[in-house]
């Protein structure tokens, strides 16, 4: 943190004049960089793909070609991130009216913790309102807030038995109970420094900003970073390369939102999923009354009633197509269909409820863990299934009650936080720059936070965050949405791009092994070919990390990108999963205390425990080929630097195995020295 | 600063909520609380006279839209009437004007 801490002061003070010259210098040689990277880049995969793929080994061969073009992508896109990587100045200050509610949000962290928070947050000098966002509904934690003299807002009633959407429901929840004109929003674990909304609240006098993301640095972190939870590089560099973009985004806490473009985003959301509902449900509705009156028996009520809900329909979908109101038009065909059905008796209640009974049942195999009644199912089951001839005109009933405008199937018409995934954040600010908002990234240590002090957590929390961006990649790609520039979809896809990247770390780790052991070689090419191509621009592109990262310590977040392949790929796995099956994503909130004497998760390290010792055999057997069988010299060695190269990454889990938590700012002291 | 809504009805079964300056994020909380009253005291059928609205913002517009949730979950309706041409724009921008139907006078809310 230290580090960090110093490095934020220094950027700090960039606003004065020869500090520029020199940070422009730094832009400037930094593109130079990414220009020559590029150029290295592609004339090294270009060459791969036309002249040196082993078509006879194809199985390995095009597969690591596959993924060094994926590398070489995710190096365009860093690139293009870093293209304008620049320290903005000071802000200007605050507007003096401005109104702020700080928000807490809370669901089972220890109320000690949240109450170190809560007071830190009162503390904060800016006029402001706390308020404590319990989604745990503690009475300790209410009890807490009331000694502390801040606000505390629990869920209503109105979200019993309807999808609770997490942290982002937690704060659209406390939005519609707060009045302020900004949000700062803070995990119970991010305890704010007093100065954080004078150092922020001013970038909203441009009335285009709609939010402003400070970094999230961890206090209670060791010398080294053992579990890798300091994001320097993120919240550093690529943050203000997005930010050059306008395109740095929300990362759930530290960061201040204007409500209005919130509100806005709810009220935009709301429209479009009320439009594109009413559409879906007068279809269902019209095929299953269609359904319905094929079984009535001719001139019975339920024939009548059915030929008249029939004509309500037909009009209902004349008046959108003409471009009528949809509470109108929803009120007028729920009127009329009540009025065609009074005349009809159900005197066979059971026989429909056997039906819901057969529906619930059905997709009862596939997405039950979703435990919250989900309409469009039960509907499109009623569509489909032959019903009970009687009891269809209650099943019409049902469909025709669901045409509304009021979702009645969640506890908010209008929900601004995003709650498409897990991660609400990042989809918020992709929706907030599609509408034209302005986001900041202002390079500040605001706010100390509280790290996972173990393994098993850290990973968790890792998971939760690849799993998050995936589901928006598949529900809501940038590349395909409108609104945003160019360079803002490219930024936001950079980050989706990169939780890719477990795949090619499979590859990267085989194709050494299947060269040590049976003496398949994917590249096919003389061996100083192959350095003349590739060494360039392997230089080139760790000089440009090396410039970009402007001496912060990334080696750990190296390490563990590739170290974590088989966190990314389950992300990618069970997001897929989830965005295209509709199955759970075991989603688990991150525990914010030393899960107690959880022990080693080494069933979670199963797969690097199973890489690190093929890698190692592999070795043996390509030292053994070379000695005994007088196998390839030249390509040995470079597989045995290749390996050696993968298992000093995946190294870094033994420190973080071995690690027991934040010990003592003494101690760390201590070995600070060392580690230097 | 706050603002103020008075409750009136038109024949027996509509009530009118008038509110009188900014709808904005500080008088939205109201706005939803005083239609919450009314319906719980069993008035479902609401008309929101905006004639004296002269701002409303998206906290304004999301209060319209709880509030009509809330009219239509106890089995009545929530309209709009008389906005000015402002409020008009508003709604339009935001594509609101696509659910709720601006009524040109509260008495021709329900009955037209």
């Amino acid at each position: 943190m230290s580090r960090h801490g110093l490095e934020a002061v220094a950027a700090y003070d960039a606003s004065s004049r020869p500090r520029d010259v020199r940070s422009e210098v730094r832009l400037w040689l930094l593109r130079i960089i990414v220009v020559a990277t590029l150029v290295l880049a592609y004339n090294y995969v270009i060459w791969r793909w036309l002249e040196s793929v082993n078509w006879a080994a194809w199985w390995i061969a095009v597969p690591l070609v596959v993924a060094e073009s994926y590398s070489v992508i995710d190096v365009t896109l860093f690139g293009l991130t870093m293209w304008r990587a620049r320290t903005r100045a000071d802000p200007p200050s605050p507007a003096g009216d401005a109104t702020v509610d700080v928000f807490i949000a809370t669901y089972n962290e220890p109320v000690e913790l949240v109450a170190v928070t809560a007071k830190a947050a009162k503390r904060i000098r800016w006029p402001h309102e706390t308020w404590i966002l319990d989604d745990g509904d503690r009475p300790e934690m209410r009890a807490a807030a009331e000694k502390i003299g801040v606000g505390y807002i629990t869920r209503g009633r109105e979200w019993h038995d309807r999808p609770r959407h997490a942290k982002a429901g937690n704060i659209n929840n406390a939005l519609m109970e707060t009045t302020a004109e900004y949000l700062l929003i803070l995990d119970a674990d991010m305890i704010p420094r007093p100065e954080i909304l004078d150092r922020t609240l001013g970038y909203f006098r441009d009335p285009k900003v709609a939010l402003v993301q400070t970094p999230q640095v961890f206090s209670n972190v060791a010398t080294g970073d053992p579990l890798g939870s300091q994001a320097p590089l993120f919240y550093g560099p690529i943050q203000e390369g997005k930010d050059g973009w306008n395109a740095a985004f929300f990362c759930g806490s530290n960061a201040v939102l204007r409500r209005e473009a919130l509100m806005q985003l709810g009220i935009v959301g709301y429209v479009r999923e009320v439009e594109a509902t009413t559409a879906r449900r007068l279809r269902q509705a019209f095929r299953i009354v269609r359904r319905a009156q094929r079984r009535a028996a001719a001139g019975s009520a339920a024939a009548v009633a059915l030929a008249e809900t029939s004509t309500a329909l037909l009009h209902a979908r004349q008046a959108l197509g003409n471009g009528e109101p949809l509470a109108e038009v929803t009120y007028t065909l729920q009127r009329r269909a009540d009025a065609a059905a009074a005349g009809v008796v159900f005197d066979d209640l059971r026989a429909i409820q056997a039906d819901l009974a057969a529906i619930a049942g059905l997709d009862g195999d596939g997405g039950s863990a979703s435990a919250s009644f989900d309409a469009d199912e039960l509907l499109e089951g009623l569509a489909t299934r032959d019903l009970s001839p009687l009891n269809a005109l209650e099943a019409v009933q049902l469909a025709l009650r669901a045409v509304d405008v009021d979702r009645g199937d969640e506890a908010q018409a209008v929900m601004p936080l995003a709650t498409i995934s897990v991660t609400e954040d990042m989809a918020t600010s992709m929706r907030m720059h599609g509408l034209g908002w302005r986001s900041v990234f202002h390079k500040e240590l605001l706010a100390d936070g509280l790290a996972p002090e173990d393994l098993s957590t850290a990973l968790t929390q890792r998971l939760r965050w690849a799993q998050g961006t995936m589901q928006v990649f598949l529900r809501e790609n940038p590349l395909f949405s409108r609104g945003m520039t160019l360079a803002q979809r490219l930024m936001y896809f950079s980050t989706m791009w990169s939780y890719l990247s477990g795949f090619a770390t499979v590859v990267y780790l085989a194709a050494p092994v299947i060269f040590l052991v049976f003496g398949v070689l994917p590249v096919d090419s003389w061996a100083p070919e192959f350095f003349w191509h590739f060494l360039p621009f392997f230089i080139v592109n760790q000089l440009l990390f090396l410039v970009a990262a402007r001496g912060l310590p990334t080696w750990r977040g190296q390490q563990y990108s590739l170290a974590l392949f088989p966190v990314w790929i389950r992300a990618c796995v069970s997001a897929f999963g989830n965005v295209v099956f509709r199955l759970p994503l075991d989603f688990a909130v991150t525990p914010k205390t030393k899960q107690a004497r959880a022990g080693v998760p080494w069933r979670k390290l199963l797969w690097q425990l199973i890489a690190a010792i093929v890698l190692v055999v592999a070795v043996v057997v390509g030292v053994i080929r070379v000695v005994v069988l007088q196998d390839e010299f030249v390509g040995t060695v470079v597989n045995v630097v290749w390996v050696s190269y993968d298992l000093l990454m995946l190294s870094v889990l033994v420190g973080a195995v071995r690690y027991r938590g934040y010990v003592s700012e003494e101690t760390v002291i201590a070995s600070e020295g060392e580690a230097r | 600063m706050t603002m103020q809504f008075s409750v009136g009805s038109i024949g027996d079964d509509v009530t009118v909520v008038k509110g009188a300056g900014r709808l904005n994020m500080v008088a939205a909380p109201e706005l939803r609380a005083a239609v919450r009253r009314e319906i719980d005291a069993g008035r479902a059928r609401i008309v929101v006279d905006l004639s004296e609205v002269t701002f409303m913002d998206s906290s304004g517009l999301g209060a319209l839209v709880g509030c009509l949730k809330t009219a239509r979950q106890a089995g009545g309706d929530l309209r709009i009437a008389a906005p000015n041409e402002q409020v008009m724009m508003i709604l339009r921008l935001s594509n609101l004007d696509r659910v709720f139907k601006a009524h040109e006078a509260p008495e021709t809310a329900f009955h037209a």
